[in-house]
């Protein structure tokens, strides 16, 4: 769909170039039969001067074919500049595509590492580089649910020793709140922001459908990174759901292989 | 065969994976990655590239050392070399830029940024 857009703009920017320079060429044409004709008619008049008589229906008739092209050219200047418009539209368009394309293909980058691999250390690794490279931030933490204990305990963290990080009780503060209600929690002002581990500056439930397995706070972002772009809004959408699936197929999958190992054992035990 | 040789130096698959889309777009380029920068000299040696990206934070060899290595390698010293990096300081920017490095770009990434760098330094126009 986006490449078919793409086309499109190319190939309508193709053909408004072509009339462009059509236009212009057949301006060019009518300047030179304007000049051809404003000569003629030199030559007529100084004939008429000397004495000879110009026949008044050819200087007529030339005057009139003056106008005309006169007429002709104007509306040809003014379709050139209809056309100079919509070039200046296309073009903006075509570069908010670019964008967009771009943006695209990080999510689809992003998600696509996300559920490369089952190996749970593997997946916090890969939140952590695309929450570094993609969304821009320092300072952060990675924090899953103990739905036994409604407790929410930081699993990784970048910036910032994990020891720092203390526990948040499920509903409470910041942090409690997001996981409890599954919104999404931005500061008000980035500006003026200091980091306090209870109320990070952004804070995006890690959620299955409506299933809150944890958070992810952000306490500092990198120095040049100033504010969010909208796509940092679409990779925090794209991550409260991608990476909770990842983290959650991981940790099934290795307690199931450390399931499948004791059974082993039991098995090779009884079989003994 | 291919128009441009580029080679992509970075620890993270997924940031390799960001330049490459990004350098994709332009006409005839193949793209060779490395881990760090062991594995990027090594790779140096095997072919001929025209450009280097390079991060600056990996394991074994980071890419400062890479790039004062190459700059002092007769054989590759004329390759032209971005940094991209997490390390928005004008003192590393400094840094990068007098150990020999052409251009230095700060994450997170922006594939267009990335993409007119290297045009720019392929001469491509």
């Amino acid at each position: 769909m986006q490449k078919d857009d793409e086309r499109l703009v190319h190939s309508r920017g193709e053909e408004f170039l072509q009339v462009f320079k059509k236009g212009a060429e057949f301006t060019q044409e009518l300047l030179r039969e304007n000049e051809r004709l404003r000569f003629r008619l030199l030559e007529l008049e100084k004939s008429q001067v000397s004495g000879e008589p110009a026949p008044a229906a050819e200087l007529k008739k030339l005057n009139e074919r003056i106008a005309d092209l006169e007429q002709e050219k104007q509306e040809i200047l003014d379709r050139i500049k209809h056309v100079e418009e919509e070039n200046q539209d296309f073009a903006a368009r075509y570069l908010e595509i670019e964008d967009e394309n771009n943006n695209l293909a990080n999510l689809y980058i992003a998600s696509y590492q996300l559920h490369s691999t089952l190996d749970f250390k593997e997946v916090l690794q890969i939140i952590t580089e695309i929450i570094i490279n993609l969304i821009g931030a320092e300072e952060f933490a990675i924090m899953l649910l103990d739905e036994k204990s409604d407790e929410l305990q930081a699993v990784s963290t970048e910036g910032i020793e994990r020891s720092e990080i203390p526990s948040f009780r499920l509903g409470k503060g910041i942090i409690g709140s997001v996981a409890q209600s599954g919104e999404n929690h931005f500061a008000s002002d980035f500006d003026s922001y200091e980091r306090d581990f209870s109320a990070p500056m952004v804070c995006i439930p890690l959620k299955i459908k409506e299933h809150v397995i944890g958070v992810l706070a952000i306490y500092k972002l990198l120095m040049q990174k100033k504010e969010f772009a909208a796509v940092d809004y679409e990779l925090f959408t794209l991550l409260a759901g991608h990476a909770a699936t990842a983290i959650f197929s991981s940790r099934l999958y290795s307690d199931s292989e450390r399931k499948l190992s004791t059974i082993q054992g039991f098995i090779d035990l009884l079989t003994k | 065969m291919s128009d441009y040789n580029v080679l992509i130096v970075e620890d993270s698959p997924t940031m390799r994976q960001l330049i490459a889309f990004a350098l994709k777009r332009i006409r005839g380029v193949r793209i060779v990655e490395a881990n760090d920068g062991v594995d990027g000299l090594k790779k140096l040696s095997s072919e001929r590239f025209d450009l280097i990206l390079t991060d600056i934070n990996m394991p074994i060899m980071d890419g400062l050392k890479l790039v004062s290595l190459v700059r002092n390698d007769a054989n590759y010293k004329t390759i032209p070399i971005v940094v991209i990096t997490t390390e928005g300081a004008q003192e590393d920017r400094e840094r990068a830029l007098a150990l020999g490095a052409n251009d230095y770009i700060t994450k997170p990434i922006q594939p267009t940024k990335i993409l007119d760098v290297a045009k720019n330094l392929l001469r491509i126009v």
